[in-house]
């Protein structure tokens, strides 16, 4: 029983050591544990503002610890140390409560001029209204009148441990944001189904999306270079899959992109009536699939029981008639169980997809994992006509 | 009005140690006795810390390292938003009621709490809540997992599992609401001759404030969860902008509710480290009125600064300013506390028994939590901690090393009068130090993740944040697996020990030190006279 004791003490003492050891262990790699480089001059004041308040905190940390310690080391019983009867002092502690309420002032005059400035959106440059959706972001280039969809690009594969994770795991998208240097940006952020919050670290910017509203916000990035952020506020199972990618160009390369952006737009209004044949339309549709359909019906399009989602394999939608499939993708399920799951357990409407989008999708789940539909390729033409 | 007549409180009951109750299950069932209850309390929530603690390392063996490996997403956040939730109702709440039961009548020298049969109802109404928040992980859909804050519209999307929720809320605020009616009853009208309001032990003033902030806004809680209800059901559209209604507007009633709520948890942990500090400096609470004032001045405040969990909602900037200069004055009452402990200590004559360690434990950790807490207030800041890993490391530092840690220390320092034996002295600094050690490795590196940019409630993270997360993940199950020693030694204390005087802690004053370890079953018969 002793010994057994004995044993035990020895071995928490060991677990006890290792423990310690693990802290300053992972501390020689220095992983990263402060800010990220600030590209906006509100991020700059957000971090001037924290590392002030910090090493105030600090120092009194210090003061209120240091007499704590000393207390213990001087005036203990064991030390023989008598217990001097005092208690009640007015002046001493009218003081304690001025002094910290001094510095409280202290500490609120800058936040307040920071706070005035982050919150003044006008005579900005130009505007862009951001959009959350479970789960990904549109852009909306307001003045310029085009947008997109922006979704994870990471792989399935990576997630699950199937392929080695690459540099931006997570943190990569299909079309990041595209905005000049130096420009004023207003940020419109609404969202189209739950709460969302748009978050980029390095711009000092997180502004909740609310569905229903449309908040503002700004910014303006004094560096080119790519900039990674998250979604900030739960909003599903997705939550952790939806990042925010921004793409500071120069004004010539960001003028550049605008005008491929339009030509693209100009094209596809130009001809939609071009016949694609059916490699084009798997192998659009498998991006496709992946960003928007994946996430529910898997990559293998094994589907997924717990939120209703059907496997596709030999679904009998899909190797059924075309125009009932092109109905569901473009209108949501409107037939058949609806089962009340976390996820809304139905199928949702994909009607802002393009034409484009949803035939090539529909021509992938018709010639894949097996699948061969007896219609089994769907041009953009029938989706335009499917739609109402 | 300090007392009522001797023979109205204890009329017809039969007196002294052989109580006429009912044996096995039965005594535990029907008993209206305020140490029965007190015990069941306790015990109700040691389980609760323990399932919610099975929770939070599911959470964060998930993400040891990035990609999915054990759990997908949905049940990620069901682990997230029960672990919450169950912490917060299940665990520290009735805690902190376990301890009120047990000692508010033996401090203000009452035979029982005021109202014995209602408290035998408060206490048995949160097994069957507890059971349907358990339950929910088993019903199609799978439990809540919007976050214990459960903003909608993303609440109003899930499955029945977020119907159970709202029901089990509705159940523990109507348990908490009897309890503080109890307490507030049993405080005010109980009290022995002599013992004037000034004169109340500072764990009973604590109690005294948590139970009107309680009664204050477990009803807001309930009106919130009654509007998801509707919306969920019924048609109604309070959080819906299609209807005329609003998201955020769950957001102000559910934080009106959610910030007194965080003081209603550390309020009584407060009233326990102001009881042991003195007891173990041997020395009276320097300042014992403007500890009183300081409570009552952070409870008011409390109402006032709900905002600030919602700084990146939008609002206008006035908005903004009140609720951050707001948020920033209560540094001032809790710095009052703060001080205040340490002049206690100042000149006593200190040992450093399981209670104090804890306490000072509390008091190192509690005050850096305290700190985050002021940096989260500046708005600016705040825009960029909102969400992450930094807000998670606050708050496990107020609620955890703060009322976690005073509830250590509160159940060593009583529990030689709870069971008549000393606890053993090793075990309980092992498990101080254990604990210690390990809540720091768990939780500090989370500031460090908050800094980098980690979000909050996500089930994978890019690689960046792989090496904290790690270090982060073995510090939990660390702290999760000391906690066994705590189970060891306080089973070891009820079953057996050096038999514990009267008062078993020189420095102690107040009243159920006087009473015979074990207390007896009624205590207290014949009110004791305060000078």
């Amino acid at each position: 029983m002793v010994r057994k004791r004995r044993e035990l003490a020895r071995w928490l003492r060991r677990a006890a050591i290792a423990a310690l050891l693990a802290v300053p262990a992972a501390a020689l790699a220095v992983p990263p544990w402060y800010f990220q480089t600030p590209a906006t001059p509100v991020a700059r004041e957000i971090i001037t503002l924290h590392d002030l308040i910090f090493w105030i905190c600090v120092a009194i940390f210090i003061g209120v610890f240091g007499t704590m310690f000393y207390s213990l080391y001087r005036h203990r019983k064991s030390v023989g140390h008598q217990a001097v009867q005092f208690h009640e002092n007015t002046a001493v502690e009218v003081i304690w409560t001025i002094i910290p309420f001094l510095i409280l002032l202290f500490m609120a005059w800058p936040a307040t001029k920071t706070i005035l400035a982050a919150h003044d959106t006008a005579a900005s440059d130009m505007t862009i209204k951001v959009t959350g959706y479970q789960w990904k972001w549109n852009y909306d280039y307001v003045q310029e009148g085009f947008g997109y969809y922006s979704t994870l690009a990471t792989p399935l594969d990576q997630i699950e441990g199937r392929a080695p994770k690459d540099e931006h795991y997570l943190l990569e998208v299909d079309n990041p944001l595209v905005v000049p240097v130096g420009a004023k940006v207003r940020v419109l952020v609404t969202a189209n189904d739950v709460i969302h919050s748009w978050w980029v670290p390095a711009f000092g910017v997180k502004q909740d999306a609310i569905p229903g509203f449309v908040r503002d916000t700004w910014f303006r990035a004094d560096k080119v270079g790519i900039y990674r952020g998250q979604c900030a506020e739960l909003c599903g199972k997705e939550h952790g899959f939806m990042p925010v990618v921004v793409e500071v160009k120069s004004k010539d390369d960001y003028a550049k992109w605008v005008a491929e952006q339009k030509q693209k737009l100009g094209a596809a209004a130009q001809n939609p009536n071009k016949v694609w044949d059916e490699k084009e339309l798997v192998a659009h549709g498998e991006q496709v699939f992946n960003a928007n359909c994946a996430a529910c019906h898997q990559a293998g399009g094994t589907g997924n029981a717990a939120i209703g989602a059907p496997a596709l394999v030999g679904d009998k939608v899909v190797l059924g008639p075309a125009q009932h499939q092109i109905d569901v993708v473009l209108n949501g399920q409107t037939d058949g169980v609806v089962q009340k799951a976390p996820t809304g357990g139905k199928m949702p409407s994909w009607s802002q997809l393009s034409d484009v989008d949803i035939a090539s999708v529909i021509t992938y789940t018709r010639n894949s994992w097996g699948n061969k539909a007896g219609e089994n390729v769907v041009q953009p033409s029938a989706v335009k006509a499917e739609r109402k | 009005m300090s007392s009522i007549p001797h023979d109205l409180v204890v009329g017809g009951v039969p007196h002294g140690e052989h109580a006429h109750h009912p044996k096995g299950i039965m005594r535990w069932i029907t008993t209206t006795n305020h140490k029965d209850i007190g015990t069941m309390y306790l015990w109700f929530s040691f389980t609760m810390f323990l399932v919610g603690g099975v929770m939070a390392l599911t959470i964060r063996s998930e993400l040891f390292q990035p990609g999915l490996q054990i759990v997908n997403p949905e049940f990620f956040n069901s682990m997230t938003t029960l672990h919450g939730l169950i912490m917060i109702f299940g665990a520290l709440m009735p805690g902190a009621v376990g301890f009120a039961n047990w000692l508010i009548p033996m401090q203000i020298g009452a035979p029982d709490m005021a109202f014995a049969r209602m408290n035998n109802w408060s206490f048995w109404l949160l097994p069957p809540a507890a059971f349907m928040l358990l339950l929910s992980l088993f019903v199609p859909g799978g439990a809540s997992s919007g976050g214990w804050t459960m903003y909608p519209p993303l609440t109003i999307q899930q499955g029945m599992g977020m119907d159970l929720t709202i029901f089990a809320i509705h159940i523990m605020g109507a348990s908490s609401i009897m309890g503080s009616i109890n307490i507030i009853t049993t405080i005010l009208n109980l009290r022995a001759p002599g013992m004037t309001l000034m004169k109340l032990p500072l764990f009973c003033w604590a109690w005294l404030i948590t139970a009107y902030l309680l009664i204050a806004v477990m009803p807001v809680l309930a009106g919130a969860v009654t509007m998801l209800l509707t919306d969920r059901h019924f048609g109604t559209s309070f959080f819906n902008a299609a209807g005329g209604g609003d998201p955020v507007l769950f957001q102000h009633v559910f934080w009106f509710f959610g910030h007194p709520e965080v003081y209603i948890i550390i309020l009584p942990a407060f009233g326990i480290i102001s009881e042991i500090i003195p007891t173990f400096s041997r020395k009276p609470l320097f300042g014992y009125a403007s500890m009183v004032y300081a409570l009552a001045a952070i409870a008011i405040l409390s109402f006032l600064v709900w905002a600030h969990h919602m700084f990146t909602t939008g609002m206008p900037s006035a908005s903004i300013l009140f609720y951050m200069y707001a948020t920033m004055l209560i540094a001032v009452p809790t710095g009052v506390k703060v001080f205040n402990w340490l002049a206690t200590m100042w000149k006593g004559s200190i040992t450093l028994e399981a209670p104090m360690l804890f306490a000072l434990g509390f008091l190192f950790l509690f005050v850096i939590g305290g700190f985050t807490g002021l940096i989260l207030a500046i708005q600016p800041i705040d825009v960029q901690f909102q969400d992450t890993y930094y807000v998670v490391a606050h708050f496990h530092y107020v609620m955890v090393a703060g009322t976690l840690f005073a509830f250590f220390g509160g159940t060593y320092y009583w529990l030689p009068k709870w069971t008549g034996h000393m606890y053993n002295e090793k075990l309980a600094d092992w498990h101080f130090w254990l604990s210690f050690v390990f809540f720091n490795v768990a939780f500090f590196p989370m500031h460090f993740l908050g800094l980098a940019g980690m979000p909050r409630r996500v089930p994978d993270y890019a690689q960046q944040f792989t090496d904290w997360n790690m270090v982060s993940t073995i510090g939990a199950f660390g702290f999760g697996l000391s906690q066994l020693v705590f189970l060891t030694a306080v089973v070891k204390c009820i079953r057996g020990g050096a038999p514990a005087p009267a008062k078993p802690w020189d420095g102690a004053t107040t009243l159920e030190w006087t009473l015979p370890s074990p207390a007896p079953y009624h205590s207290f018969e014949t009110p004791p006279t305060v000078k």
